[in-house]
């Protein structure tokens, strides 16, 4: 590829709605490889970049049913298998009283998977990225909105993307390097 | 919008489709009351009252959780209830049909409850002792505060909506806010002691701390899941088709989502201490649920009041679909109407399953009495509430 050098092409707002309007404009174009910077949660964003379908989901639920099946069957394999020991008469398979860690565990492993896996789909840690090259980029933990078209999407080509976004009325558009 | 110029107002397409679905639900409900009557005279008064008194529970969940709603949303502000205001509202102004309905419950007490019959309490040391709490002139008075105080609740939230709608400003709201409070309070403890009074004194020597809680619950998930199906049916018709939106039932279908969460929860806590305790007093009451064919309804309860819908609403898309919502809310509302069978009838029937025509149609014609009723008072006002201060928001976010 001819751009080796560039990451892709950002541009800066500075409200929010613009950021949203301007995500829009650049998935109606045909932009797919894009991200948005914000210092808050937009909940429009989410729909403008078509974010809902992800892996994450599944794997949360994966991680409740094994954290379900792990609790239960710790209990199962305690109480009738390896220390079987009668408590009031009661069956040595007291399913009910064994529902609370069940539960509990369920809980646990699907919130632990629910992080472990945001962090493993989004590539976290990640010490570098080239975003971080744009000077005024440290603005999107502050008051600025950044919205960044990939080098990587195939519609991609430096100066029209540049003259693209500098139509969406952003207040700066700069090239990203590596 | 071209909504809020005409006000939001029943129009007239939806009047005609409303007074249809009404004569339907009137002729069913007056069918299924006369014929639950019938069966008075021809079959057994027991069965009568019985069948009337669990029906009875029913229907009083939709119209008390309804109001209980609104207070929830007068106390806590935001833009999620602003679209079941309206049939929250005409749920509410059903009540006092719902006192008059308790009268057959009034006549027939001594047919229902054990504590009533001065033989049986003489000749009962337990019984004699509760019987400062548990007598006819007392258990009237306080049906009277619990009915009687939602109407007053009910009749205060309309008057000052109505004046909202006139006037608009901000004084109607405080109002609603300040009376929302205490008024949700009263429905805690009403509820409570309802549930002590309609249910468990049918057995008077069993009693649960829980089972206030598990009816509160219960009401709520009623009502959520009945209000549901009102605006998927409102949002077929104008004006309404304007305003709700995928995002407005993915609200409410959370909220039905954590109800069925919380009901199980309530339930299963209930279960579990009076299992680990296995104390003869307090087991009685599962034991009876839990054999001669009982234990297959209780099945069936834990499977289609929880297990099913709670799978089925984990699903975004599910919860953003208003035909599935809406089926999924009707399956609610029929396993409520299972559940409240089976924490009533058994106690009746000591011993074996039971099931009297008298049931489905004491329940067929309450409800559909009750709902003839109740869309009568949804036309009377606008569908949504003019003056809201959430108003704006509330339809900002439902366009994505």
């Amino acid at each position: 590829m001819s751009e080796q050098g560039i990451y892709g092409v950002m541009a800066e707002f500075d409200n929010p709605s613009a950021l949203v309007s301007a995500a829009r404009a650049a998935r109606a174009k045909g932009y797919r490889k894009l991200d948005a910077y914000s210092p808050f949660p937009i909940e429009e964003l989410t729909d403008a970049l078509h974010l809902h379908k992800n892996k994450l989901p599944l794997i949360v639920l994966a991680g409740g049913v094994i954290g379900g099946l792990t609790g239960f069957f710790l209990q199962y394999w305690i109480a009738v298998i390896y220390f079987p020991i009668n408590i009031a008469g009661r069956p040595l398979n007291s399913w009910p009283s064994f529902i609370i860690i069940t539960f509990e565990l369920t809980i646990l492993f699907a919130s632990l998977s629910a992080v472990l896996g945001m962090m493993a789909l989004c590539g976290l840690p990640m010490p570098y990225h080239p975003v971080f090259n744009v000077p005024r980029f440290s603005a999107a933990s502050r008051n600025r909105f950044f919205l960044c078209i990939e080098a990587a999407d195939p519609l991609f080509d430096p100066a029209q993307t540049s003259q693209f976004l500098g139509t969406l009325e952003p207040t700066e558009v700069s090239e990203v390097a590596h | 919008m071209i909504a809020q110029a005409t006000g939001f107002q029943v129009t007239d397409e939806l009047r005609d489709t409303m007074r249809q679905w009404r004569t339907r639900f009137a002729v069913f409900g007056a069918v299924g009351v006369l014929a639950t009557v019938a069966g008075l005279f021809l079959v057994s008064p027991n069965q009568f009252y019985r069948s009337w008194l669990w029906s009875y529970l029913f229907v009083v969940g939709l119209a008390a959780g309804s109001l209980a709603w609104l207070m929830v949303q007068y106390l806590t502000g935001g833009a999620w209830g602003v679209i079941i205001r309206r049939p929250a509202e005409a749920a509410a102004r059903t009540l006092p049909l719902v006192l008059l309905l308790f009268i057959p419950i009034f006549i027939g007490i001594r047919n229902l409850y054990p504590w009533s019959h001065s033989d049986l309490v003489r000749a009962d040391e337990f019984l004699r002792h509760k019987q400062p709490y548990l007598n006819v002139p007392f258990f009237t008075i306080r049906a009277l505060i619990y009915l009687g105080g939602w109407c007053f609740l009910s009749w205060f939230f309309n008057r000052w909506s109505a004046i909202e709608d006139r006037e608009g400003g901000q004084t109607p709201r405080r109002k609603m806010g300040a009376l929302a409070g205490p008024g949700l309070i009263f429905f805690g403890l009403a509820v409570t002691f309802m549930a002590t009074d309609w249910v468990l004194s049918i057995d008077p020597r069993w009693y649960s701390t829980m089972y206030g809680l598990l009816m509160i619950a219960g009401q709520a998930l009623s009502s959520m899941a009945f209000l549901i199906a009102v605006i998927v049916f409102l949002a077929a018709h104008k004006p309404m088709v304007d305003v709700v939106t995928p995002r407005h039932l993915h609200d409410l279908g959370k909220l039905m989502f954590a109800l069925v969460m919380l009901w199980a929860y309530f339930s299963f806590s209930q279960f579990l201490i009076i299992w680990a305790g296995n104390l003869p007093e307090e087991i009685p009451w599962y034991l009876v649920r839990l054999h001669g064919g009982w234990q297959w309804v209780g099945l069936a309860i834990v499977i289609g009041h929880f297990a099913l819908p709670f799978a089925l609403l984990l699903s975004r898309d599910l919860k953003r679909n208003f035909k599935l919502l809406r089926n999924i809310a009707l399956f609610v509302l029929l396993m409520r109407v299972v559940d409240i069978y089976w924490e009533v009838a058994p106690d009746f029937l000591k011993g074996s399953f039971g099931l009297s025509w008298m049931d489905f149609t004491a329940v067929l014609g309450l409800v559909g009495i009750w709902l003839a009723y109740f869309l009568r008072q949804l036309e009377k006002r606008p569908l949504l509430p003019l003056h809201d201060p959430h108003l704006s928001e509330a339809l900002e976010h439902g366009r994505e």
